[in-house]
């Protein structure tokens, strides 16, 4: 089952090196993993998304929990929660098909970031099952490259049950 | 807080004097160019802090295990950056499988090098992160004091482990006027106490309650914990048996009438058989680890598991319980035994609930006790070990005498014919199982404890990985004994060839040829180190021996020469479960 996972760590050098390390170390498979800034300085949120039983879940969540710096961990795959993903992809486009690409882009709320003579940049921001439709459509036209950030998460309302308080 | 000097000071002079804050009295330290400045400094501090000058970084690292698992403080070693660093990496990975607190303080190059692989310059930090239980780079010399009580707190609450503090030479060597000798730590993720509920406890009780054949299955949680006297009381209150991991010997009496002694691969044939057997197991401050449960699948899967430990991950990581808690294994005692107080009908709940389980446990022990068979014309191995035990028993020493030792067949014996009534008299490496672990983990404890009588059982392959350290026992004058049985082989790895490998003798090979003397001549050998030493053969000479290494004033070896042919025995290989287990 596909769980994500919402990590608080502080904001030291090392963490995401330790946390991934840690993840290897034990076989975990992440399918994606997330780290930046929050409205703290001094905290990082890291977004997991894993793939496992309910128990491969429990550990990866404890050994998280373990590592000292990581502040707390909650699999919020059971809460109402919103996921976003960002991608930028360029796709080769002649002058022609620029219009159709368009307005696929339009349809899936992206916008076009890029437009060169033979290539555009497309930046597209959703669901990771928006993001990977969209890529199927791009297919044909002749994707040049792409960039992800990975997912990232947060539970709806407040307050987040997970949060420092 | 003690007083400290007011005006700037190095970042030296503040390191030692925080390590005497966190009341550190001894550490062992082997200098270099990195960590030149942390021993200028111990020099003006020797007043109040031991230096113990090891002769190899792994020899101080281990020495450091064995001052914290005799004491229950954390263990302090330095080292230099670089290969002073790197041969600290065995003693911190041994250190996170025992769950040992200890500091391990390494210099590291100035921070305007640091990434331009200056000399001597290794990331020990990135080295070591999935082998410490927390690591520190030291990027100010203001965060010393924060840094280093942060990494004993961290090393000594919850389950225990190993941190290592990394200074570079500038932070060493920078001038600052302390402001806080006392900061506040910044740890808002470290959680490391909890109790039990009353809930979850009120449902062990009902397990207990409703079981014919419970056992406990108790670790080195319970000497962590210093939850012994606990176990002691719970085990007896409730008359339930206790089966000991190898890190749980001393954690129960190992002559009570309930004390099963160890389990798992090389343990009693009846502790086996009873968690074989039991419907209900109270796994107390263990991890289910693979020598103690052979087949995960077969282990005790006759009966409900209760598991209570200090680590939230060991709960359901090798071996699901229907009841895991989270909880300090000592605090849980005391409560179930308040809970056991408040219920109404305690005397139902009194020992000798389990007449008819406690008896069959014992037709087991009778049918198939723990034992060798014993030769006239050469020493076993176990039978020194046993001799060693009944002579100190004799004395009434037991109380005053710690055991450490190496890795292999001798460990397997000790455990078994060394029989241990009290925590912290027996420091072993069980989870890394490091090799040369046994005379620098008996310096530690001798630094800790000089009246004790500490002795080394070591085999002649495990001994031969420190001994260099006989000369830091010597000018350290730290009067450890080693009892070496020399079977002039690596005994467990010749074990397995013999039952696994058609007894194809692959590199298990130790001395120098069949037709020379044993080798290496460690009489001789010890000697060069002034220290005492006598080599017998002749098992008419081993009490005389034994008593004169006991005896004996300053450090001293004891060379026994033992046949390799013996096997630890029972045992049941790896993998497998309790029917295959070998008897002979």
């Amino acid at each position: 089952m596909r769980h994500v996972l919402s990590a608080l760590v502080q904001n030291q050098p090392g963490v995401l090196a330790h946390i991934s390390g840690m993840l290897a170390s034990r076989g975990f498979n992440i399918d994606s993993l997330a780290v930046g800034e929050t409205e703290k300085p001094d905290m990082s949120r890291v977004t997991f998304v894993v793939t496992g039983d309910d128990l491969e879940l429990e550990q990866v969540r404890k050994q998280l929990d373990k590592v000292i710096t990581v502040v707390r961990v909650q699999d919020i795959s059971g809460e109402d929660f919103v996921e976003r993903d960002l991608m930028l992809l360029k796709v080769q486009a002649t002058p022609p098909q620029r219009t159709e690409i368009v307005l696929l882009v339009e349809m899936f709320r992206g916008k076009v970031v890029d437009i060169g003579l033979a290539t555009m940049m497309v930046e597209i921001s959703g669901q990771e099952r928006k993001i990977e439709a969209f890529i199927e459509l791009m297919r044909p036209y002749g994707i040049v490259e792409l960039a992800r950030t990975g997912r990232i998460a947060l539970v709806r309302g407040t307050p987040n049950p997970g949060e420092v308080q | 807080m003690a007083e400290s000097s007011p005006g700037p000071q190095n970042g030296a002079d503040i390191l030692v004097q925080c390590l005497i804050h966190q009341g550190v009295d001894t550490i062992f330290a082997y200098p270099g160019g990195a960590s030149m400045p942390i021993h200028q400094s111990l020099t003006k501090f020797s007043d109040k802090l031991r230096t113990i000058l090891p002769r190899h970084e792994q020899g101080g690292g281990f020495a450091a295990e064995g001052y914290a698992r005799a004491t229950g403080k954390v263990g302090v070693c330095v080292a230099t950056s670089g290969p002073g660093a790197t041969n600290f990496v065995t003693c911190l990975a041994d250190a996170k499988m025992d769950s040992t607190p200890l500091v391990a303080i390494t210099g590291q190059v100035g921070t305007p090098v640091i990434g331009t692989d200056a000399f001597q310059e290794t990331p020990i930090v990135e080295v070591c992160r999935a082998i410490t239980k927390h690591h520190y780079l030291v990027q100010h010399t203001e965060d010393l004091p924060r840094v280093i009580k942060e990494a004993f707190h961290i090393a000594n609450t919850g389950r225990p482990g190993p941190v290592i503090v990394d200074v570079p030479k500038d932070i060493q060597l920078n001038r600052i006027a302390v402001a806080n000798w006392d900061p506040p730590m910044n740890l808002p993720g470290y959680r490391p106490f909890r109790k039990a509920s009353r809930t979850e406890l009120l449902g062990v009780l009902e397990e207990i309650r409703k079981a014919k054949r419970p056992i406990i299955y108790g670790g080195g949680g319970i000497i962590a914990a210093g939850a012994a006297p606990q176990l002691r009381a719970f085990a007896e209150r409730l008359g339930i048996p206790v089966a000991l991991t190898l890190h749980g010997l001393g954690g129960f009496p190992s002559d009570h009438f309930l004390c099963l002694q160890m389990l798992g691969m090389h343990g009693t044939v009846y502790a086996n058989y009873a968690v074989n057997d039991a419907d209900l197991l109270l796994a107390l401050g263990v991890r289910f680890d693979d020598r103690v449960t052979g087949k995960v699948s077969e282990f005790a899967k006759h009966g409900r598991i209760v598991h209570i430990d200090i680590d939230p991950s060991e709960l359901n990581k090798n071996k699901v319980a229907h009841h895991p808690i989270h909880a300090d294994i000592r605090v849980a005692l005391e409560d179930m035994m308040q809970l056991l107080d408040e219920q109404e009908g305690a005397e139902k709940s009194r020992g000798n609930r389990y007449t008819d389980w406690i008896k069959r446990i014992e037709e087991w022990r009778e049918a198939e006790p723990l034992q060798f068979a014993d030769r006239d014309d050469a020493i076993l191995p176990q039978y020194a070990i046993e001799r060693l035990w009944q002579i100190v028993r004799d004395r009434n020493k037991l109380e005053e005498t710690i055991i450490t030792t190496g890795v292999g067949q001798h460990q397997m014996w000790s455990a078994q014919y060394y029989h241990f009534n009290s925590p912290r008299n027996w420091i072993t490496s069980g989870g890394l199982g490091s090799m040369g672990f046994g005379l620098p983990s008996a310096l530690g404890a001798q630094a800790a404890f000089p009246n004790k009588t500490v002795v080394d059982i070591d085999g002649d392959g495990s001994f031969l990985m420190n001994v260099q350290e006989l000369a830091a026992a010597y000018c350290e004058k730290l009067p450890v004994k080693v009892l070496l049985l020399n079977n002039q082989h690596l005994g467990m790895v010749v074990q397995w060839e013999d039952r696994f490998h058609g007894g194809n003798r692959a590199h298990t090979y130790l001395g120098a040829g069949q037709d020379e003397a044993p080798y290496p001549d460690f009489v001789k050998m010890a000697k060069g180190f002034r220290v005492g030493a006598r080599h017998v053969s002749r098992k008419e000479d081993l009490d005389g021996a034994l008593a004169e290494m006991l005896d004996s004033k300053g450090p001293y070896l004891l060379d026994v020469l033992v046949p390799y042919q013996e096997h630890v025995l029972p045992m049941i290989p790896g993998g497998m479960t309790v029917r295959d287990i070998i008897k002979a």
